[in-house]
């Protein structure tokens, strides 16, 4: 039987195991919308900007694991997901974009609605298509999600033409696909692993430092195994919060700008740097003449691309990471002594870092007649699900949450950490509640970064989605003020946000309830009523205004050169 | 360090800008740039020659291999590779002059493609470096105006490097 362009793509999502799509009709997705009128196997959520459902997209693809589906129109519609598409590039998130086209025989005559989104988008997705003909779209669909999802995942934009989804043609989807150039390693080479295993045996002061890629490889598991088996304490980056669990002694918390004193030391420190599914970022490293000075550097990722990007590096592992800590596990088993033995032999070392710890550990000043940022974060970790999702924006307040909220499972933390990209918390949450609506999802935003996509309020009150939102209030645009007032004397060029907006009233007008706390003993009050209420509730918290965010690490200074909490 | 790099890709839309883009976005720099479909029309040849360090020329093969419509890179050894390039190249031509021309075109197997009482254009093809001496003999004589299609390269050997 043959089908039109429209319905192949539906089926074709259906066949990939999609249940949820964020899309924002309009003329070129017309023919879509339509067929998803009366296709009823996936649930359509209407964001109220297109920037918004790609990062629902994002949040839902990064709780669940699972490749996160959005739909916008040709040319606005298109450009308005650009920062949702880059968002998810730089934090390789597997998406499949699919964007309306003009007809085939209006592209490149500047039709109406009409952007070169191949063109746009084609620096910030691992691959774009445009469908010429019905009968390309299945195999094409295949082949994003393919893609999406495999090697190290990422944004794929589908751009389908309108007169694409009315022709007809018989539907069959492939079961499998061939790409010529495209064939990731995916297994680490056994010799490597032996010499990195090996390696790591002698030495006397290593430490695992681990990125996102391990909670996109689903490798949490493995990357505890591995540790606790060689006794190696472990610091993951802000990506990585949650692959480890930071109640663990072997735990250094967050390394980098706003890491732990100890982590720093500790990298700054160590004999045996073991890099894993990270990247190596500025925000991490500082400057990169004095980072890891004294260490040896494994490095295993899925990514050639990222090896030797940044640092040099030792020993290079190309591969999931999850294949190669189950092999360095083995291998371990069989060259290296017992799990007690490795233990043993760090101790030293351990008992150094222990020092490190008593001495500067992650900490603020309390204050009773203020609310201190910090304490709102330690108490909703307290007051929250186990397994309770959270979401972050971009700026202070993301930073206190990587500091203070203690993660201890993987894809329980979703935040923009490549990109940095303000306005993402509140969507990501929607998305994120959207693939468990079982689960506690709360975002913890600035009152900035709300404010940039504070109209999918309506999203969440309409499909009924149990967010609960958590504003840290400072009236400022936080961590830029907290550069003017350490770097810039106090200049704060536009960074204040005077205007009283009333959050509970905003709530309220979206249908959503409104809940404030100006005084310490209110936060947890508030805090309880909030998640007691079935349904989306705004929780404000009125902070302390020029709280800022220590440790920090200047821009461009080593790590040893940390600004320390008083 | 001078480095010549041939890429071979899939022969579709698009595919040249994506390994255009992935040097213009990341700030390395393209001296010159050939490309054609090979004797598989499904694929295409690009030929490219960039500068750069270690680092930087192993970050731009290792990029290249990541484009999902990339096939093989080959970053060459001279001395492992031939390297042509075709210059078409028009000179003033009057007087004296008119002679000088033809000896440096004969010197260098050049080939005379069009005369008109004022000039000739000269159509030479070589490794870059025979290239790039006779148009450096014809500049004093007045060069007028200069189309080069860049270098292609060709292994050296029996061995065959296809899709």
């Amino acid at each position: 039987m043959k089908l039109n362009g429209a319905r192949i793509l539906l089926e074709c999502l259906k066949r990939e195991g999609v249940d949820t799509i964020f899309g924002y009709p309009g003329g070129t997705v017309i023919n879509l919308y339509d067929e998803l009128f009366s296709f009823k196997e996936i649930r359509h959520i209407l964001p109220r900007h297109e920037q918004a459902g790609v990062h629902a997209a994002d949040g839902y693809a990064r709780a669940t694991g699972k490749v996160g589906v959005a739909i916008a129109t040709s040319g606005p519609g298109a450009t308005n997901t650009i920062t949702g598409i880059a968002t998810a590039y730089m934090d390789s998130i597997p998406m499949v974009i699919i964007t309306g086209q003009v007809p085939t025989a209006l592209i490149g005559n500047d039709a109406f609605q009409e952007a070169d989104i191949i063109g746009i988008t084609r620096p910030c997705t691992k691959h774009n298509f445009l469908v010429k003909d019905v009968r390309d779209l299945a195999t094409i669909m295949k082949k994003a999600f393919y893609i999406a999802r495999t090697g190290r995942p990422g944004p794929v934009v589908v751009d389908l033409p309108k007169d694409v989804q009315i022709a007809q043609t018989e539907f069959h989807y492939p079961e499998s696909v061939e790409i010529r150039g495209y064939k990731p390693t995916v297994e680490g080479h056994p010799k490597q692993i032996e010499k990195a295993i090996a390696s790591i045996m002698q030495a006397k002061k290593p430490v695992i430092y681990v990125g996102g890629g391990v909670i996109l490889a689903n490798a949490a598991a493995e990357l505890v195994a591995v540790a606790k088996r060689l006794g190696i304490p472990v610091t993951t980056t802000l990506m990585g919060l949650g692959a480890y669990p930071e109640n663990d002694p072997q735990s250094l918390g967050l390394l980098g700008m706003h890491g732990t004193y100890y982590a720093n030391m500790a990298v700054s420190h160590c004999d045996m740097l073991i890099a894993i599914g990270a990247r190596f970022d500025d925000r991490v490293t500082g400057k990169i003449a004095s980072f890891a000075p004294h260490a040896k550097i494994v490095h295993v990722d899925v990514d050639p691309t990222s090896i030797k990007k940044n640092v040099r590096v030792d020993l290079p592992i190309v591969g999931d990471v999850r294949d190669v800590l189950q092999k360095m596990l083995k291998v371990a088993d069989e060259i290296g002594p017992d799990a007690k033995a490795c233990q043993a032999a760090l101790a030293p070392w351990i008992a150094e870092i222990d020092e490190w710890k008593t001495k500067h550990p992650m900490t603020y000043k309390q204050s009773t007649s203020v609310i201190k940022p910090q304490y709102v974060i330690q108490r909703l970790r307290a007051l929250s699900d186990p397994d309770a999702i959270v979401a972050t924006d971009v700026g202070q307040h993301q930073m206190w949450t990587a500091q203070f909220f203690g993660f201890t499972a993987p894809r329980t933390l979703l935040s923009s950490g490549g990109l940095g990209t303000m306005g993402f918390g509140l969507p990501a949450a929607m998305g994120a509640q959207a693939g468990f609506p079982e689960r506690q999802v709360m975002v913890v935003c600035g009152d900035g970064g709300f404010q940039m996509n504070m109209q999918e309020l309506a999203t969440i009150v309409q499909n009924r989605l149990n967010v609960k939102i958590v504003i840290l209030n400072n009236n400022f645009l936080g961590m830029v003020r907290q550069w003017q007032e350490l770097f810039f004397d106090k200049r704060y060029s536009s960074t204040c946000m005077e205007l009283p907006i009333d959050f509970i009233k905003l709530a309220e007008a979206f249908g959503a309830t409104g809940l404030q706390a100006t005084k310490v003993d209110e936060v947890d009050e508030v805090i309880k009523k909030g998640f007691a209420i079935k349904g989306p509730v705004l929780m404000e918290f009125k902070v302390a205004r020029e709280e800022k965010v220590l440790p920090m690490v200047p821009a461009g200074a080593s790590l040893t050169e940390m600004v320390l909490a008083s | 360090m001078r480095h010549t790099i041939a890429v071979l890709v899939e022969n579709e839309f698009g595919v040249l800008s994506r390994v255009v883009g992935l040097f213009s976005g990341r700030g390395f720099n393209i001296d010159s740039l050939t490309v054609a479909p090979t004797n598989d029309e499904a694929l295409s040849r690009i030929t490219l020659v960039t500068r750069g360090d270690e680092q930087i020329i192993e970050q731009i093969t290792k990029q290249l291999n990541k484009l999902i419509d990339v096939i093989k890179v080959i970053d060459f050894e001279p001395e492992n590779a031939i390297e042509r390039e075709m210059v078409l190249v028009k000179v003033s031509a009057e007087d004296q002059s008119r002679a000088e021309v033809l000896r440096i075109a004969d010197i260098f197997r050049a080939k005379v493609i069009d005369v008109t009482p004022k000039s000739y254009t000269l159509e030479a093809t070589g490794a870059p470096a025979k290239v790039s001496a006779m148009v450096e003999l014809l500049r004093p004589l007045g060069l007028k105006e200069l189309v080069s299609t860049g270098p292609v390269v060709i292994g050296r050997g029996a061995k065959a490097w296809k899709g």
